[in-house]
């Protein structure tokens, strides 16, 4: 079987996507941030705007959105403000905002949707190097502050008697963060990145015995979404971003059955 | 008392604050003017009722906070061993005791057993933090505490949420460990009644330091009174009955923790 050019790109585009968010994503769940992905991702959708308006690279411009917000919401927390509320104010107001921005520009003919919901197929090589670039970043960072980023989320107490800093774990996590939506936006869309933060570590947890097995099992089942998602759209026809989360999300109900089933069957 | 490695210098202090005042931005400062000193394998506990800033004492102590006025010296190369408070662990955070205490920290699986062991909670290696008992769990943190051979543990309000048996048992704990490392510790109680009765000094604070020494004494002095009153209403018992040993037999801590075993 011949697998075209687009497909094979498609594939490397989307394994990226799984190795950047799966660790990433461990630390979003054990933080309980998730709605500080949602905010980060919904951002990239005023990035995207303002990089057409001011005709910059749209990675640039989502990468630059999404550490704005991600940056604004940490200081904002950092004074005191309630974390969800913060969250809600400022992710629909990048979102809203940024639907605002792109009606108005003139002479740009734009996909909207693709931006929502991602457009893996269009995914060029230079979006590849790119993305490649981005998930090398955020893979390098979480070697290089794991055990700084677990002493953190478990106390930031604990790490600080250690002589780690709280305040630059969270920066790394939010730089991280902008990384991965910048990443992703092309994979899944603004608004199913946080699903690709959040679903593949839910399911590694029913597996996982230490943290770093949970972060190397959320990449492996993100990797099998990816797979599973894309060949379900290029056989039914399906939009391919939604097809990957649907596959995760598959995944995870089917382990979560499985766990059960395993229990039951250990006790009778 | 086993003799301190430090015995034949003297005196030796571990840490010490001048004139500390912190405040969290505008707001009226948690803390004004506060002397403090540590000497080494000292024991002293800080009391105060909640919001007294006994937490911020300890942070700016440790150098977590910045004093808004004043010094914070600490011996150079100080090793701090610090228990927080009982810790929330998020449910889908897979982390086992040995991974626990292997944080940011090299151990030997031998290394583990042994810190396990002088905590009185051998073999839980590979237990889930989030499956242990409350004891269990702050048997755990002392254990991360001490892996660094601390000149000083510092534990703030370390019981809290143990009941009594639970709490005298960790206390005779610290203080086991105590005679073995030969640590000072410091720690932080909002009830004098849950206080080590080794302490050496009981340090009352309400934002500034209302009184200091003995525990006996501090409990008799009028300072301690007016901030934590008498008009208990009958409801502490406990008190008369505590302060009442604590008068008569100063040179008998011990008799304390038969007290507590008794309720």
């Amino acid at each position: 079987m011949i697998i075209d050019a687009f497909v094979l790109r498609a594939l490397v585009a989307g394994l990226i996507v799984a190795m950047a968010a799966g660790p990433l994503g461990c630390l979003v769940v054990w933080r309980r941030m998730a709605y500080f992905g949602d905010a980060t991702a919904h951002a990239a959708v005023l990035g995207v705007a303002l990089a057409l308006a001011f005709d910059v690279s749209i990675f640039a411009g989502t990468l630059l959105a999404a550490l704005v917000v991600a940056g604004a919401v940490s200081t904002l927390a950092g004074r005191g403000w309630a974390m969800d509320t913060t969250l809600g104010v400022l992710a629909h107001s990048a979102l809203a905002l940024g639907l605002v921005v792109v009606s108005l520009l003139q002479g740009v003919r734009l996909n909207l949707e693709s931006f929502l919901f991602g457009d893996i197929l269009t995914v060029t090589a230079r979006d590849l190097w790119l993305m490649g670039g981005g998930a090398a970043l955020v893979s390098a960072l979480m070697l290089w502050r794991w055990e700084g980023l677990l002493a953190a989320t478990i106390s930031e107490d604990l790490a600080q008697s250690m002589g780690l800093n709280p305040a630059r774990e969270r920066l790394v996590l939010t730089l991280a963060l902008a990384l991965v939506v910048a990443v992703a936006l092309k994979v899944v869309g603004a608004l199913l990145i946080a699903a690709m933060l959040l679903i593949p570590p839910a399911t590694a947890r029913i597996y996982a015995r230490s943290p770093e097995g949970m972060a190397l099992l959320a990449i492996s089942a993100a990797a099998l979404a990816v797979v599973a998602g894309l060949g379900a759209s290029l056989t039914w026809d399906t939009p391919a971003g939604p097809s990957i989360v649907t596959a995760a999300a598959a995944m995870f109900a089917a382990s979560l059955g499985g766990a059960a089933l395993i229990r039951r069957l250990n006790r009778g | 008392m086993r003799r301190l490695p430090q015995g034949s210098l003297g005196m030796t202090a571990l840490i010490e604050a001048k004139g500390l005042s912190v405040a969290y931005g505008a707001a009226v400062p948690v803390l004004r003017h506060v002397d403090f000193i540590l000497q080494a394998g000292e024991i002293v506990t800080i009391v105060g009722p909640n919001g007294s800033g006994k937490s911020t004492l300890l942070r700016a102590l440790l150098g977590m906070v910045a004093p808004t006025a004043g010094t914070v010296s600490r011996a150079t190369g100080l090793r701090v061993g610090y228990v927080p408070q009982a810790l929330h662990l998020d449910a889908n955070l897979p982390l086992s005791v040995a991974r626990f205490l292997r944080l940011n920290r090299r151990l030997s699986p031998a290394q583990v057993a042994t810190l396990l062991a002088r905590v009185g909670a051998p073999g839980l290696e590979a237990r889930s933090l989030a499956t242990l008992s409350g004891g269990q769990f702050q048997r755990v943190l002392l254990a991360r505490a001490l892996a660094g051979n601390p000149q000083v543990l510092v534990l703030d309000e370390p019981t809290k949420g143990l009941d009594q048996p639970g709490t005298a048992a960790f206390y005779r704990l610290i203080e086991q460990v105590r005679r073995e490392l030969g640590c000072a510790v410091l720690s932080v109680s909002h009830d004098l009644h849950v206080v080590m009765s080794a302490s050496d000094r009981v340090v009352c604070l309400n934002g500034h330091v209302c009184c200091e020494g003995a525990p006996s004494v501090v409990s008799n002095a009028p300072e301690y009174r007016a901030l934590f009153g008498l008009g208990t209403g009958g409801a502490l018992a406990l008190y008369q009955h505590h302060h009442d040993h604590g008068a008569d037999h100063p040179d008998h801590p011990h008799d304390h923790e038969t007290c507590n075993h008794d309720h």
